[in-house]
């Protein structure tokens, strides 16, 4: 791969991952890491709402519909191949729906290609990003019920919606999309010098942070064997033809069906694992961590993603 | 000055547990609490608090020694066999009984 493929943001997060490797004491204040999360999900949202101004409403239902079914059915395709490579039950369960929802920065990170190689995406796309987070979900969660199959073991479905729907990254997304689709181009323009222009460089500061991160869950390999580095590694590919076949099917442009392919490939690290915790406890939540902080974040940020992004070119009408 | 002894709870759990806590011990009978963030180690591993999913919280109570039993017996029933949760008690000496 030449090295002018990786975008400059991954160099930093690259440079978190060392940093950790090396035992640095390089840490970003945690006020620091909730403020840039802020920042970016909102940007994402706002960014997207400009363009969800001018598209009709009609015109989304099947993409809306189509990224709901795609986030619940991955968890569901995955569960059997997690339990091939003996994984329990419950574990197989709560790692599936890491991979069923979506990480948010992989797909700010693959937004960050495609503009730098000119390719132009459905702009609105911040939106598959709030459908896609909670289907999954449900799905890991029916898949551990099902698993467990002991009858006392009760969800509290009530609240786990409120959690995921309501919860900092969906909240501000669409909060985002609709104040950006309300205020238009011309409303957004006094803000544009904080929300749009700056986003790059934020990007790659918060990529330093989870590179920090990313690198101590990369250390936890070992203690969890081969199946999380096969799940990592393999997983994403995978499910990233099936986003692209989606993305064909739509009729999305080549930059639409990346996005939807990366999506798909990505794996939840902040949603999921609070979801899973309290919805299945008994699951290890180190191991779906692992895999998808560890191996599966990195694995897409350096190579799925100029991955991804050759695949739709090929596979674009 | 008079004193009045009291129970104080102290709570260290995994993040994702604040809200089932307070509802939890507020439902026994505790009348206050306070929550902060740390971080640290058990022999379960090392909670940093790095992002979102990584936060460990302490949470302390105080109030009646009964009414500290209570909560424990919950916790150590309900959380205990699937979460990272330590808990203790210390006597303390409180000025205005009331607010426990």
């Amino acid at each position: 791969m030449r090295a002018a493929m990786i975008d400059v943001v991954v160099f930093f997060f690259l440079l978190g991952v060392f940093a950790r490797l090396v035992k640095s004491d390089l840490r970003l204040p945690e006020a620091l890491y909730e403020t840039l999360s802020i920042y970016l999900l909102l940007a994402i949202g706002l960014k997207g709402g400009i363009e969800l101004s001018k598209q009709p409403l009609a015109a989304l239902a099947p993409q809306v519909l189509a990224c709901l079914a795609l986030g619940f059915v991955i968890p569901f395709v995955l569960y059997p191949l997690a339990r091939a490579l003996r994984l329990s039950g419950v574990d197989a369960a709560a790692l599936v729906a890491h991979y069923g929802s979506v990480s948010v920065v992989t797909f700010a990170v693959a937004q960050a290609a495609l503009a730098r190689e000119n390719i132009p995406y459905e702009s609105h796309a911040a939106l598959w990003v709030a459908v896609m987070e909670a289907p999954g979900l449900v799905a890991g969660i029916l898949l551990a019920r099902w698993a467990l199959r002991d009858g006392a073991t009760r969800t509290n479905w009530g609240g786990l919606m409120h959690d995921v729907l309501f919860g900092k990254s969906v909240l501000l997304l669409l909060g985002g999309l609709m104040i950006g689709a309300v205020a238009g181009e011309a409303g957004t323009a006094p803000i544009k010098a904080v929300f749009i222009d700056p986003f790059k460089g934020v990007l790659a500061l918060f990529l330093l942070e989870l590179g920090l991160v990313a690198g101590g869950r990369l250390v936890e390999v070992k203690r969890f064997g081969p199946a999380v580095l096969v799940i990592g590694v393999l997983v994403p590919p995978l499910l990233a033809l099936a986003g692209a076949a989606t993305g064909r099917a739509l009729g999305l442009s080549t930059g639409g069906i990346a996005l939807l392919a990366t999506l798909a490939a990505s794996a939840s690290y902040i949603a999921a694992p609070t979801a899973m915790r309290i919805a299945v406890p008994q699951a290890n939540a180190a191991l779906s961590i692992t895999a998808a902080l560890g191996i599966t974040f990195p694995f897409n940020i350096v190579i799925g993603i100029p991955l991804y992004i050759e695949l739709a070119r090929r596979i674009a009408p | 000055m008079k004193k009045h002894a009291k129970t104080l709870l102290v709570i260290n759990a995994e993040g994702v547990l604040e809200k089932p806590l307070v509802r939890d011990v507020r439902e026994r009978g505790a009348q206050g609490w306070t929550v902060t963030e740390v971080h640290g180690a058990s022999h379960e591993g090392v909670r940093e608090g790095s992002w979102e999913a990584d936060r460990t919280i302490e949470m302390k109570v105080i109030c009646d020694a009964a009414v500290a039993d209570t909560i424990a017996e919950h916790v150590l029933a309900t959380y205990a066999p699937h979460y990272s949760v330590a808990l203790w008690f210390a006597e303390v000496q409180v000025l205005r009984p009331e607010r426990y």
